[in-house]
């Protein structure tokens, strides 16, 4: 389990670019890097849950990022997002 | 009513409820039981959870470890439901809520979203530029307070505790309920004790 304060990058992955998905990563996050801050507890994965296959439970943590590290012209302080463990690599 | 006079929808929630009864997935009352408590579920139920928390410290605790709980022990059932996180604006830190994916919201204790929430244009601005969607509902937050926007995503719904005004010493529970609105529970909108309209 990762620990609060882990840094983590979220994977650079389009699975929408390949095919029908279901994908609970917002667009505007996929390679960014930010901190975990904690872990919110375990729920199956909504990517199969969604096409009714079978469905892992994965580790889902809140994670903190710096707004404008994404858009130099964002307003806010900080951005706060629940990612699941399979999107979430070391940074 | 006969097939030739009703509508296509009601045959068809006809025959979904005989399915769902028939394969033993929800019975009758029980669909009957849901409707009623989604219908019941609205923002008093959360006004009623965060004035409660501003009188008890304990119950605050509580609503900010686990909101479901809390919940539940102001008798909002939220059994089968999303779990419930309660996030806190203190004096450094404002929170605003939005699901720049879709709608999610956390019915049971706020009821529908209000229209604006389910928007693109909401969603694609609240997490890009919070202070200029906040100065649209009339919000003005001293530039030292931090901003934080937490986009919900996956498996929690969120709600915002506000900060309790001043001017409401010796309020109790009921007359500051009273003061909430929806927007101060999403944070959009902050409770005042002498609500402007």
């Amino acid at each position: 389990m990762l620990a609060p304060g882990t840094p983590v990058r979220v994977r650079d992955d389009w699975p929408e670019a390949r095919g029908p998905c279901h994908i609970r990563t917002p667009h505007y996050l996929r390679g960014r890097q930010g901190t975990v801050v904690r872990h919110l507890g375990a729920f199956r994965n909504p990517e199969d849950l969604a096409f009714a296959r079978p469905a892992p439970t994965l580790a889902l943590y809140h994670v903190a990022f710096e707004p404008r590290t994404i858009w130099p012209d964002a307003g806010g302080d900080e951005i706060l997002v629940e990612l699941y463990e399979n999107w979430l690599e070391a940074a | 009513m006969n097939a030739l006079t009703e509508a296509p929808s009601e045959r068809l929630l006809a025959g979904l409820k005989h399915l769902l009864a028939a394969k033993g997935i929800a019975t009758e009352e029980e669909i009957a039981a849901r409707v009623a408590q989604t219908d019941r579920a609205s923002p008093a139920q959360g006004a009623r959870m965060v004035a409660h928390a501003w009188t008890d410290p304990e119950y605050r605790a509580l609503l900010l470890r686990d909101g479901a709980q809390a919940a539940e022990a102001m008798g909002i059932a939220m059994g089968g439901l999303p779990p419930l996180g309660v996030l806190e604006n203190t004096e450094e830190t404002h929170n605003l809520v939005v699901c720049t994916l879709c709608s999610c919201y956390p019915r049971a204790v706020l009821g529908y979203p209000p229209f604006w929430f389910k928007s693109p244009g909401y969603r694609a601005r609240a997490i890009r530029d919070p202070r200029g969607v906040l100065a649209e509902f009339g919000t003005m937050l001293p530039d030292r307070k931090r901003i934080r926007v937490v986009d919900s995503t996956a498996d929690y719904r969120w709600m915002v505790l506000p900060q309790r005004p001043a001017g409401t010493e010796g309020w109790n529970a009921d007359r500051l309920a009273a003061l909430l609105r929806e927007g101060d529970m999403i944070g959009v909108t902050v409770p005042s004790a002498a609500p402007s309209s």
